[in-house]
């Protein structure tokens, strides 16, 4: 269950139906570990639901085609399961819960991400605390790692994204990626809500922890800004619910340049 | 909301409630209630003529009256099924060493001498009908704070006794109140005298250990103007099949400047009958919270009452209700404004799961003359399963022009989007429902001093077993 190799993610022809109706119309792409991808594309071209659908969501029904995560099928999986594997989904709009602590909330999910729980039941262990990982040692790493991220202390004793600015949710985003130091993960919007300060911080955030991960990533994303500081080495064209084009790091300069008017004349999409 | 709370982990580490001490009964009644049974309470603990009047006069007014026939279905109680005293040793135990083993061991399990020793100045302990043990620091001593079981105070205190009880409920108040009167054993009595404040709260563990027993516990709490007081009662009771009665009767008087709170955390075993009444009177600038935690038991009547009779008394109420299956409670809170500018906040929280089945009922008078006064409600349902039920029901009685009064209701459920952040990050679909659960919570969570969080934090997670995958 511990994620110590590096991941290959891998979608094949996927197909997946929202309320009845076909979003994603045969998808098919491969993230290596320290890859990053870049898929662009336009609003409501159903990048949102692979991101979703990649992570379990149960609201997505998949009717064709395959995700593997180093060959093993994650579509049977919940998204506990799939993160435990590995996977990691940085969301466009972090859901709030209210009362729950962001510290109370990081420490229980890294502790059920390295298997703390899972030892405490194995051994018995049912003292009250046994399945987290130990207080000094926890409040340690993530005090490093909010540093890193120049975010305050105080905002972990916030309640989960609520009331968090769209620029603090992102960083809380990439502050969970650090702690739960996934092999794969999907960037999604990461840079709506960013002033161009805080766009820095989370890339160099994201860039730190693809380097000592060795993490493959798939920046989803309508704009360039993004990709100014994650550079990704392949990127795609998303259209009408799949991918249809892909090509290297000078494909984003021309959807700067000419958007994405043209992509519909030369892909008959 | 617990996580540094690493000096407690030894200290709650009871994993669960669901066992039966063997203890010898020294003495009990025979089954059923009448008046050869008030007669024989009221002789075995050597009790002063106007006691047994009180109780004779108490019982003759709970015959009368019709049971309640609003709320909670109450059809199958049989009040001829019960003992209305037990006895577990024949005499109070003067301190720790003198306490039985088997008691002890309960005890123990329970964490009571390390909670003693590290949280609680003084505590009252109630075995059964009768507390057994208690103790009071020295320090409270000097400073003239009183801190006993009722049957003491009756025999040490009994002007004040006399003074104080039924003032505030009145023994024709309800029909379970009369009962208690009629029957009460054990609880506290608590005298704070002008101007003490109590650092450090007064606590007492309630535990029902015997089949078929009626606990009536009476308690009586007076705050001295301008002292502070927090009286904290905690529940658990071993599960069995037959039903049990818990009636208790609690009176608080707060009076001028004087600041008092009760907290509760209720976690009878479902058989349960949980029949209380508490109020206060709380007389100029004093202030009165009452925070309540229902988990347990399987039928609650409950509304803990403010009644603010001075100018400026503050009045609060807090509370928490879990109904898993076969848990239905009737609970709410009463404030009532009879001076001007007095304030009350009513806020209420309850999760429904499974069959579970939860109603609140929010009464707010305000009477003429009691000009600025203000009162909010607010509750919040969670429902966790389709099945699951949740009542509000409000009454507003406003006489005074000048009055401002506020009352807001939710009722949510868990969202699908919650649940698939959370498990995004690694939690199963129960740690995430927890989470959630403990969230809506946290409100209430916070009021409490750090091991009742501790407590509480752990009879959530037994009452969320089993209810998602």
């Amino acid at each position: 269950m511990e994620q110590t190799l590096a991941q290959t993610l891998e979608i094949r022809d996927l197909h997946v139906r929202v309320e009845g109706k076909e979003i994603l119309k045969g998808v098919t792409l491969t993230v290596r570990p320290g890859e990053t991808h870049a898929l662009m594309g336009p609003n409501g071209s159903g990048k949102s639901t692979l991101s979703y659908t990649l992570m379990g969501h149960p609201k997505y029904e998949i009717v064709g085609g395959e995700v593997l995560l180093n060959g093993e099928s994650l579509l049977a999986l919940s998204p506990d399961e799939r993160a435990r594997r590995g996977l990691f989904l940085a969301m466009q709009y972090p859901v709030s819960v209210p009362g729950v602590t962001l510290y109370t909330f990081l420490r229980a999910a890294a502790s059920a991400m390295r298997g703390y729980g899972e030892a405490a039941r194995r051994s018995g262990d049912q003292r009250l605390h046994a399945h987290l990982i130990p207080a000094r040692e926890f409040r340690q790493e993530v005090n490093a790692e909010i540093g890193k991220l120049k975010m305050d202390q105080a905002f972990l004793n916030r309640y989960l994204n609520e009331g968090f600015s769209g620029g603090e949710k992102k960083r809380a985003e990439i502050l969970q990626m650090a702690l739960l130091k996934p092999r794969i993960a999907i960037l999604d919007e990461t840079d709506s809500g960013l002033d161009i300060d805080a766009l820095r911080i989370v890339s160099e955030g994201v860039n730190r922890l693809q380097a000592e991960l060795g993490m493959g990533l798939l920046v989803i994303t309508h704009y360039q800004r993004l990709l100014n500081y994650i550079r990704p080495e392949h990127v795609h064209i998303f259209y009408n619910g799949r991918v249809v084009h892909s090509a290297g790091p000078e494909l984003v300069e021309k959807l700067e340049a000419q958007g994405y008017d043209w992509v519909q004349a030369e892909f008959g999409v | 909301m617990a996580n540094d709370y690493d000096d407690l982990r030894q200290i709650k580490d009871q994993t669960q409630e669901d066992f039966a001490t063997e203890i010898d009964y020294a003495y009990q009644t025979r089954r059923g209630l009448g008046e050869d049974i008030v007669r024989e309470v009221s002789a075995v603990k050597g009790e002063p003529q106007w006691m047994l009047d009180f109780r004779l006069k108490a019982l003759d007014t709970f015959m009368k009256m019709p049971m309640p026939t609003w709320g909670v279905d109450l059809g199958l109680l049989d009040f001829e099924e019960f003992y209305y005293f037990m006895r577990s040793t024949e005499r109070k135990a003067r301190n720790w060493e003198e306490v039985p083993d088997a008691i002890k061991d309960t005890f123990e399990r329970l964490g009571i001498p390390e909670a003693e020793r590290r949280f609680l100045a003084g505590v009252e302990t109630q075995m059964d009908s009768e507390s057994v043990y208690s103790s009071l620091k020295e320090e409270w001593q000097r400073h003239g704070i009183i801190f006993v079981d009722m049957d003491t105070a009756v025999r040490e205190y009994p002007d004040l006794v006399r003074e104080h009880i039924s003032t505030i409920v009145p023994i024709g108040d309800n029909k379970f109140a009369a009962l208690n009167s009629a029957f009460w054993s054990g609880g506290s009595f608590v005298y704070v005298p002008k101007g003490v404040d109590v650092e450090i709260p007064l606590q007492a563990y309630f535990r029902i250990n015997a089949q078929n027993l009626g606990q009536f516990e009476r308690t009586i709490i007076i705050a001295d103007e301008g002292s502070n007081v927090h009286y904290i009662e905690g529940c658990t009771a071993p599960q069995y099949s037959t039903w049990a009665l818990h009636t208790g009767v609690i009176e608080i008087l707060v009076k001028k400047g004087a600041h008092a709170r009760y907290t509760t955390i209720q976690n009878w075993s479902r058989n349960v009958y949980n029949l209380v009444t508490q109020r206060a009177v709380v007389e100029e600038d004093g202030s009165m919270a009452w925070v309540d935690g229902n988990l347990g038991s399987g039928i609650t009547m409950k509304y803990p009452a403010v009644v603010l009779r001075g100018p400026r008394a503050r009045g609060e109420v807090l509370s928490i209700a879990f109904a898993g299956d076969g848990q239905h409670y009737d609970a709410g809170a009463k404030a009532i404004h009879l001076a001007p500018h007095t304030t009350s906040l009513i806020t209420s929280k309850s999760i429904s799961k499974g069959l579970g089945r939860s109603g609140f009922r929010g009464m707010v008078r305000v009477v003429p003359g009691a000009v600025g006064a203000q009162s909010k409600v607010a509750c919040d349902a969670l429902l966790l399963d389709p099945e699951s039920r949740s009542d509000t029901y409000p009454y507003i009685d406003v006489s005074e022009d000048e009055a401002q009064i506020e009352h807001e209701a939710t009722v949510s459920k868990i969202s699908e989007d919650q649940l698939f952040y959370l498990m995004s990050r690694g939690l199963s679909e129960k740690e995430a429902s927890a989470m959630i659960v403990n969230g809506f919570l946290e409100p209430f969570v916070k009021e409490l001093p750090m091991e009742y969080a501790v407590e509480l934090n752990r009879l959530i997670a037994l009452q969320m077993e089993g209810s998602v995958g």
